[in-house]
């Protein structure tokens, strides 16, 4: 069965880039073991024989029309963008953190 | 009775048969529901914004259309106002999900669904609350406001489709749309008293439907009758090349269907009662309504037979592995960079890319959102992935192939679509197990990509509806709304009209 520690829930948070408090954390963790505890019994009917269904209806490549159309004009695409400058998302440095 | 309160109390057919002989016109239908609106919003807090000045726009190019002697192709329901759920994208109205995190968020372009209400003339009366990202069961997890029960507004009004169940079950607007991913159409109707479709999965377009676990979500309608549903179901329907999991078909005869339903003769059907959707946890005034109408389809000729499908005992764990595994990818364009809120990190931190998303998804994701997110990227990550997502997938297939079993025996299946009446304000907040469980009843449809609706099955012994829920074969939505429309009709017959003239409606009468 699976048990979350603190430290698992913290590296949680970082992989799903969500800086959580301290609180959170802990109330996370009392949580997600209940909820953890109750997942678990999907593994009892779950056997080799069972093939996965990843989708409810079988999907099949459809080609549309290769159709020339109109997209969002570059304003509109900007348009809900917290900062933009030139014509251009303006996004926070990615190098130089550690 | 005031006029308002006639014509906002009609069924939307009966509006649209109006609109068409031209007794009443768009703007009418359109002004007095804005008014309901104004008087029951108070109250019942269903709507995140209303779009009055479209609305009206939009019914008076209706109208302008009718009077000019246009009316050779006028779609059925043209005339009609219907709400959004605000997890659906309209051009120039804000869509939030009811999260921080898109709060004052004006989409450039439309769903295929909202396309498509505007291409039948219906106007968009406004966006509706739901549980954020539509991850709830109460429409108490919105960011912005908790929508009431029309029916005592100390209760929820189930989740996450709160704000269109409400809206239907106020009078505010006689038709919505909603999104379905575990049961967010059926499991607020069940507890508003409307009728809520989930149809089958890739039957109407999800583009433009923001998308929370796109293996489970569907977009359908919310009603006040079945006949209702079924003409907008028709409406909202079909392919759509946008949607790489639309099917290419046409939409079945489904307002067809209902018609023939309310003819009351079910002779030669056959109907399955789910043995494992009842018993324990299930409300006895909710048991009792159910069986009452089992007894009016056998009334009315069907064959009621027991089926037995074993997994769906699983499906509601197998449903929180997969849907936070796909919430947890589909919430990952949340990011602050391109749209949406922007949070940058306190002073003394580094003023970094990584840094802005994490202060960023800290401050606009609410506890639910953060839990199912959590809880997927765990299920997704190394060494956990075969044993839970994996597991899940294959539950998955047992449900199928139970439902494959089961329509062996019968054309429909039935059950209560939720396991108890609307619940009170808090009751089941500081514990996720309990609120999961309210949707133990609908899961099963989402994880097999079947359709499913739920109808009001009466009062519980509470004074709170019940709603009764059929399941057809997948691509045969038409299937489910005959019985529903008959069942639906015997009912009203004994109560002497719809459900809803038992609410008490204090927004309307004390006017």
């Amino acid at each position: 069965m699976a048990t979350f520690t603190r430290e698992e829930i913290e590296h949680l948070g970082d992989l799903a880039r969500i800086a959580l408090t301290d609180g959170e954390i802990e109330r996370l963790r009392g949580e997600l073991n209940v909820i953890a505890e109750s997942i678990t019994k999907v593994q009892e009917v779950a056997g080799d024989d069972v093939p996965p269904t990843a989708n409810p209806i079988p999907l099949e490549a459809y080609l549309r029309p290769d159709e020339v159309q109109t997209p969002l004009t570059q304003a509109e695409a900007l348009a809900g963008a917290p900062e933009t400058e030139a014509g251009m998302f303006v996004a926070p440095q990615i190098l130089g953190e550690e | 009775m005031s006029s308002t309160e006639e014509l906002v109390k009609l069924s939307a057919s009966q509006m649209a048969a109006q609109i068409h002989a031209k007794e009443i016109s768009s703007r009418e239908l359109v002004e007095a529901e804005l008014e309901v609106i104004d008087a029951a919003e108070p109250s019942i807090d269903a709507f995140l914004q209303v779009s009055r000045e479209q609305a009206l726009e939009q019914a008076d190019a209706l109208d302008k259309r009718i009077a000019s002697g246009d009316t050779e192709d006028l779609p059925e329901l043209a005339g009609v106002p219907v709400a959004v759920k605000d997890m659906i994208v309209t051009k120039g109205i804000a869509t939030t999900a009811a999260s921080k995190i898109l709060e004052g968020w004006i989409p450039p372009y439309d769903a295929t669904v909202v396309e498509k209400l505007k291409a039948a003339g219906m106007p968009i009366l406004g966006k509706t609350n739901l549980d954020e990202f539509a991850q709830g069961s109460s429409t108490e997890h919105s960011a912005f406001k908790s929508t009431k029960n029309p029916w005592d507004t100390g209760r929820v009004p189930g989740g996450s489709g709160g704000g269109s169940a409400s809206a239907v079950g106020a009078f505010e607007v006689p038709l919505a749309l909603g999104t379905d991913t575990g049961g967010s159409i059926r499991q607020p109707s069940a507890l508003t008293g409307t009728v809520g479709v989930k149809p089958t999965y890739g039957g109407v377009s999800r583009y433009g439907a923001i998308a929370m676990a796109s293996s489970l979500d569907q977009v359908g309608p919310v009603s006040r009758s079945v006949l209702d549903a079924a003409l907008l179901q028709e409406v909202i329907g079909g392919y759509d090349q946008r949607d790489s999991t639309s099917i290419p078909k046409p939409v079945p005869p489904l307002a067809q269907a209902a018609r023939e339903g309310a003819k009351m003769d079910l002779t030669g059907m056959k109907v399955g009662l789910v043995k494992e959707l009842s018993g324990d946890g299930y409300q006895p005034g909710v048991e009792a309504r159910f069986n009452e109408g089992v007894q009016l389809l056998q009334d009315m000729g069907a064959e009621v037979v027991e089926v037995s499908c074993p997994h769906f005992s699983y499906a509601l764990a197998a449903y929180y592995i997969i849907m936070p595994s796909e919430v947890s990818s589909n919430l990952a364009r949340y990011d602050g960079m391109r749209y949406g809120l922007r949070v940058m990190p306190p002073e003394g931190t580094a003023q970094t890319a990584a840094n802005m998303m994490s202060a960023t998804r800290e401050a606009g994701f609410g506890d639910e959102v953060k839990r199912r997110i959590i809880l997927g990227i765990y299920a997704l990550s190394a060494g956990y992935y075969d044993a839970w997502y994996g597991s899940a997938q294959k539950v998955r297939t047992l449900i199928i192939r139970d439902f494959e079993e089961a329509f062996k025996k019968a054309d429909v299946l039935i059950s209560p679509a939720s396991p108890t009446t609307a619940f009170k304000f808090g009751e089941r907040m500081n514990d996720p197990l309990a609120m999961y469980l309210s949707d133990v009843a609908t899961i099963p449809a989402n994880m097999a990509g079947s359709p499913a609706m739920s109808i009001p099955a009466g009062l519980s012994d509470d004074g709170l509806p019940v709603g009764f829920q059929f399941f057809a074969p997948q691509m045969r939505d038409e299937v489910m709304y005959k019985p529903a429309a008959a069942l639906e009709a015997a009912l009203e017959a004994k109560w002497g009209g719809p459900i809803h003239r038992d609410l008490k409606t204090p927004w309307l009468g004390n006017k």
